[in-house]
This record gives C-alpha cells, sequence and structure tokens, in this order.
C-alpha cells in the first residue's frame, strides 16, 4: 500500500501521522499484549472458581457418599440426630415445582415475548411493558417469599379448598392447603422465571429477518400464520435457550422456596401439600450443622449441581437437533 | 498449543496473584477500635478491649442491651454480638474463631472435649416456648399433656377431637384440620421443645426424639420465629411452637399446657422462674429442666447459656468479660423482664457469679 502511493507522488507522511496507518507505538504493543493476557487471566479464573467450587463441595462431601452412597437419593428421611439422611422427597419436589413453574411462566413468557415484539401494542407500551417486566427480576427473592406468605396463600386458599372439595379423587388435588406447599411455590416460581424467559425469547423474535415475515406476507398469509409458521420456529433456537435458563432458575431458587415451600419431608402430586426442594433444604439446615449433617448436605448440593448441569446439557442437545428441523435446516 | 500453552501460563499467573493476595490480607489483623477511654473502667487494660461472640439468636436482643448499656458505662470494653443461631455459636466457639460464645442447648460431653476441656458453661437468663395457635373465638385453649405431644405426633388431627373437648368445656372447637407448624431450620427452640416432648411422652422419645431438627410426623415448616408465627397467623386452624418473647410482642394466642402436677398454666414470666427455682443447679451448670415440678411452673422452659474459657491467654480479655458477665447477672437481670426474659433466681445467679470469679 504505501509504495504504491509513494509512486503516486503526493506527500504521505501527513497520512503515515494519521493514527490509523501509524505503526503501533511500544505502549500500545504492550496494552495490547497485557489487555490479552488479562482477558485469559479472567477467562480462567472463572474456569478455576467453578473448579475450586466442585472441588470443595466434593471435598465434604465425600465421607457422606461412602457411608449413604445411592441410598442416599432413594430414602425419604432427613434425620439428624440418628444420623440417617435420604433426599429423594427433595429430589422430586425440586424437579416439580420447577416443571410446574416452567410450564406456567413458560407459557406466559413466550406469550408475552409474542405481544411485545410483533406490533400488537404500539412501540411506546411495548417498551413501558418490556421495563416493567425487567424490573421483577431486580425484586429480591425475600420479598417474592414474603409476598407468597401474606397475599398469595391467602388467595389461594379459597379455589384450593373448592377444588379438594369437589375433585379429591384427583391426585392434584387430593389434599387440604394448609398455607406454604408446592401449588404457591411454583407460583412463585413462575413468576421469578418470567423476565427471564421473556427478555431472551423477545430478542429472539425481534431478530426474525423482516424480509421473512414480508416475504409470507405477500404470499397471503394472516397474521398469525405469519407468527406460528415463520417467526416461532425461526426464533425456536433462542426461546428454547430462554426456557433453559429459566428452568435453571427455578432449580437453584432458594429463599422464597424455602419460605413456601412448606419444608416437610414428604412427596406427593398433590399440589396444595407442603413439600421440599433440594435448595431450601441447604437453606435451613446448613446454619446448625454438625459435622455429619454438613456431609449429607453437600452431598446434596452435589446432587442439586449434577441436576442443573443435566438440565442444561439436555436442553442444549435437545436444541441442537429439535431446532434444525424447525429452522428448516434438517 | 501456543494458545493452551499460553492459557495455562495466565492461569497459573492468575492463582500466584490470588494467593499472593491472600497472603497480604491475612497480615492485616483486624483493627482494634480506638474510642477513647474517658471514664475510670474497672478494667484495668491497657487500652479498649473488643470481645467477640455468636451464638443463639433467641436471647439475642437481651444480649445486644446488656452489651450495649455495659458498653456505654464502660468505654474500654467493647463486645460484638452476632446471633448465628447456636449450633454455630458452639462452632465458632471451639474453632478459637470468637472469643465467648452462647448456645440454647448446652454443650455435649463431646463439643466439651473438642474444646480440650477449656470451657465454662454459664446460664445467663431463660425464656418460655409457647404454644401459638389459630381458632377463631377459642381463648385460654388448654391442653393436657396427651393431647399436646399427641398433636405434634399427628394422632390427634381434628379440632373437635373429643380429647381436646375434654379439657375445654363450652369451648366451641371447629371440626377442621389441626395444621402442625414447626421450625424448618435447625434451632435451640427446637431442641428445647423436643426435649420436653420426650420427657413427657415415650412414644416421641422413640419416634422422632430430641435435636436441633428432627423428623416431624406431621405438619409444614417456617424458617425461624418469624416463619412460624406468620404461618400460624395465616392459617385457620394452626398450631405451633415459638419463643415467649415472641408471642407476646405479636400478641398471638397461645395455650394454656398441663404440667407436672397436673395444673393448666399460661406461660408467664412468674410461671418460668417457679419452673427454674424447682431445679437444683448442677457443679457444671448443666441443668435441663425438661418437665419441671410445682403447682405455678409453666412446662417448656429453658436455660440459655453463654459459654466461655476457663483460661483466656490473653488476661486484658478474661478481665474485660468477667465484668460484662458480672454486670449482666447483677444490674442486667433487671432488663429481662421488659424484654419477655426469666430473670434467673437469686440463687442461681449467685452460683454463677462465683463460677464468673473462677476464669482466668
Amino acid at each position: 500500500m504505501a509504495s504504491t502511493g509513494m509512486k503516486a507522488g503526493p506527500d504521505l507522511t501527513e497520512a503515515f501521522r494519521s493514527p490509523v496507518s501509524r505503526p503501533p507505538s511500544a505502549w500500545q504493543k504492550n496494552f495490547d499484549v497485557a489487555f490479552k493476557y488479562l482477558a485469559h487471566a479472567f477467562g480462567a479464573g472463572v474456569v478455576l472458581l467453578l473448579g475450586g467450587v466442585v472441588f470443595e463441595v466434593m471435598r465434604h462431601a465425600k465421607t457422606a457418599i461412602a457411608d449413604y452412597g445411592f441410598k442416599f437419593l432413594t430414602t425419604s428421611t432427613w434425620d439428624a440426630n440418628r444420623a440417617d439422611f435420604g433426599i429423594l422427597p427433595e429430589i422430586l419436589g425440586t424437579l416439580y415445582t420447577s416443571i410446574l413453574a416452567l410450564g406456567m411462566g413458560g407459557f406466559l413468557g413466550i406469550t408475552v415475548a409474542l405481544v411485545l415484539s410483533q406490533g400488537f401494542v404500539p412501540r411506546k407500551v411495548e417498551l413501558a411493558m418490556k421495563n416493567v417486566i425487567e424490573l421483577l427480576a431486580a425484586i429480591p427473592s425475600v420479598v417474592y417469599g414474603l409476598w407468597g406468605i401474606f397475599v398469595l396463600v391467602p388467595l389461594l386458599r379459597g379455589p384450593a379448598g373448592w377444588l379438594n372439595e369437589h375433585f379429591e379423587s384427583i391426585p392434584f388435588f387430593s389434599t387440604r392447603l394448609s398455607g406454604p406447599g408446592i401449588l404457591p411455590a411454583a407460583l412463585v416460581l413462575s413468576i421469578m422465571i418470567l423476565p427471564t424467559v421473556t427478555a431472551i425469547s423477545r430478542e429472539a423474535m425481534a431478530a426474525v429477518p423482516k424480509r421473512l415475515a414480508a416475504a409470507a406476507y405477500g404470499l397471503g398469509a394472516t397474521r398469525w400464520e405469519v407468527i406460528f409458521n415463520v417467526t416461532l420456529p425461526t426464533s425456536a433456537g433462542g426461546i428454547f435457550g430462554a426456557l433453559v435458563l429459566g428452568f435453571g432458575r427455578a432449580l437453584g431458587e432458594t429463599m422464597a422456596l424455602a419460605m413456601l415451600v412448606g419444608n416437610a419431608n414428604v412427596f406427593g402430586f398433590s399440589l396444595f401439600s407442603p413439600g421440599n426442594t433440594l435448595a431450601a433444604l441447604l437453606a435451613n439446615h446448613f446454619p446448625e450443622a454438625g459435622n455429619v449433617e454438613v456431609g449429607a448436605l453437600m452431598y446434596a448440593a452435589l446432587v442439586l449441581m449434577l441436576i442443573t448441569l443435566a438440565v442444561n446439557a439436555l436442553g442444549s442437545w435437545i436444541m441442537l437437533h429439535a431446532t434444525r428441523e424447525l429452522k428448516g435446516l434438517g | 498449543m501456543i494458545s493452551v500453552t499460553r492459557f495455562a501460563t495466565t492461569a497459573v499467573a492468575f492463582i500466584g496473584l490470588i494467593g499472593f493476595s491472600l497472603a497480604c490480607s491475612k497480615k492485616e489483623a483486624p483493627p482494634a477500635e480506638t474510642t477513647p477511654s474517658a471514664s475510670a473502667a474497672p478494667v484495668a487494660a491497657a487500652g479498649p478491649v473488643t470481645l467477640q461472640g455468636s451464638g443463639a439468636s433467641f436471647p439475642a436482643p437481651l444480649y445486644s442491651r446488656w452489651f450495649r448499656e455495659f458498653g456505654e458505662k464502660n468505654k474500654d470494653v467493647r463486645v460484638n454480638y452476632q446471633s448465628t443461631g447456636s449450633g454455630a455459636g458452639i462452632k465458632a466457639f471451639i474453632e478459637g474463631q470468637t472469643d465467648f460464645g452462647a448456645s440454647d442447648a448446652a454443650m455435649t460431653d463431646e463439643e466439651i472435649k473438642q474444646a480440650k476441656d477449656n470451657v465454662i458453661l454459664l446460664p445467663m437468663t431463660a425464656g418460655n416456648i409457647v404454644l401459638a395457635y389459630n381458632l377463631e373465638g377459642v381463648t385460654d385453649l388448654k391442653l393436657t399433656r396427651e393431647v399436646y405431644a399427641g398433636i405434634f405426633l399427628g394422632t390427634i388431627k381434628k379440632w373437635n377431637d373429643p380429647k381436646i373437648a375434654a379439657s375445654n368445656p363450652g369451648a366451641k372447637l371447629p371440626k377442621i384440620d389441626i395444621s402442625v407448624v414447626h421450625r424448618s431450620d435447625g434451632s435451640g427452640t427446637t431442641f428445647v421443645f423436643t426435649q420436653h416432648l420426650a420427657a413427657i411422652n415415650e412414644k416421641w422419645k422413640s419416634g422422632p426424639g430430641v435435636g436441633k431438627s428432627v423428623e416431624w410426623p406431621v405438619g409444614v415448616g417456617g424458617a425461624k420465629n418469624d416463619g412460624v408465627s406468620a404461618q400460624i397467623k395465616q392459617t385457620p386452624g394452626a398450631i405451633g411452637y415459638i419463643e415467649y418473647a415472641f408471642a407476646a410482642t405479636t400478641k398471638q394466642p397461645s395455650a394454656l399446657l398441663e404440667n407436672k402436677a397436673g395444673k393448666f398454666v399460661a406461660p408467664s414470666l412468674q410461671g418460668s422462674a417457679a419452673a427454674l427455682a424447682a431445679v437444683e443447679l448442677p457443679a457444671d451448670m448443666r441443668a435441663w429442666v425438661t418437665d419441671p415440678a410445682g403447682d405455678e411452673a409453666y412446662p417448656i422452659v429453658t436455660y440459655t447459656w453463654i459459654l466461655a474459657h476457663k483460661k483466656y491467654d490473653d488476661k486484658a480479655k478474661s478481665a474485660a468479660l468477667k465484668s460484662v458477665l458480672k454486670w449482666s447477672l447483677q444490674d442486667g437481670q433487671k432488663l429481662s423482664e421488659g424484654l419477655f426474659y426469666v430473670p434467673l433466681p437469686e440463687k442461681v445467679a449467685s452460683n454463677v457469679l462465683k463460677a464468673v470469679d473462677t476464669i482466668e
């Protein structure tokens, strides 16, 4: 470049002085190198941090794993006095509340995302609603818990009692709601995952190229046909990612659940019965746990991590395979 | 390949950096509070002494009041008390993180062994545990020993059970389920309550047993006293155990319980004082008032202990701690009633004072 310029005649010393064409100074070079190493260090730091956490949890859980083994996952007693521990009700309760929350929060979240991205409401309203929903993520989970205890549970008591009276034979309604339980916990969870699901799936829907929709309209499709046949399939990857993230959030949620799930060591399909989750178990028992119980709690923490990991891996795998077809790449 | 090695070197450098910063932070000793000493304090220490303590949450309001008032009078001593829970308090004390601990459940022999026997248990105050309930239109609910054990065992399920009705003639007991509420977190309150149930009921003793958390046969769990209390208030037909101070300040109705003498007693400070007076304090100060005798004795009552070392390496600390504890056992006791704690019976207080004197 420089040599051809020289041949053309004009004085290029000025051009060489400009920041773009000037060779980098020593300071710039060093800064670049330092920045690169810093970025590497932080990247490595994240991996090391996770490794450290897993290592530490496993170190403490080691004796409990040796003592209780597989039985830990299939029994349902938590008795620190007799050093008898099992977390079956907690595993099932964690999955049950999270799946219920994903069902409710996921459906609601995607619907809201549709409203906010497909021009159903004026742009200004869209923006306002989007911000309000994202604000939900900023509410501390202890506030959700209190709201659940003082507002949601009293509201649910009437309808729950009626359902229990009239449809007792259906397993979902087979017990009376005495206060906290699976349903209030799942409802609050679904509200808590709503911002995650909405924000990410809205971005995905907004990222669908306008000309795809325009082409479909051009072929005579109605708005709903466009949404169901063009927008949703094209953004399926993003929506699915939103659901996986929301599910992960639901699995790990602690405080609100510890306050609302009832903390009873039982599992039933009834929506109104109290239950327990792994995260709530950890939160409740850690502060006063003795050595043996800490080991068992660490084992439970390890199980929770594995469940979350499995859910994320499964989610990625399904996303990879299912969305290919939806996107028309299969 | 190159990028992998680079990644590894930076990772190593990063670890080094963390290690270095940790090493640095360790050197920084906790800065001593530098409050000017105005009054002539009884502690003959050079400069202000800071005492760290942590443990039981149940006496925490009273302790913080004591330590604050003491600190105002003696600028040379500062006491930091954190209410972390009894179990955590014992752990921190054994590991030497604190100068003194506090617990609703006295240390076990094993725990004392872990503390190399260098420990002395000092009862500082006492409190009641009440059965708060939520039944519209029912006041002064009376529960026999058999009934309240049965409720928590799950054998008595409805409020209109004939066994409950028998001791409450004339009360309109509704035909609804009893919703038992218990603590979901490990707690000294649970320990004292289950200890009492085990003392009065064989089935409880061989079943759920005694502990800071047990395997409850029935009910839902609420976190801390406020969680349990909120759930009782929210749920018609609920019953649960909470500390007296909590029930008294939130004005929650609580049941009259049948004591060892067969009398129904409402929870009160006098009832607890009567219960405590009936128990002789042993030499190691570990008195379990599991089922007090006496007509006026309220049945569920407990001491709560401060854990101190027999010998401190830092003499300034032991002197400061002794003066704090002595003040709490004398002037401090007068503050107890206002905060709904039971003042120690005089005989007990003087015994504990003698024990404080042995601290070196």
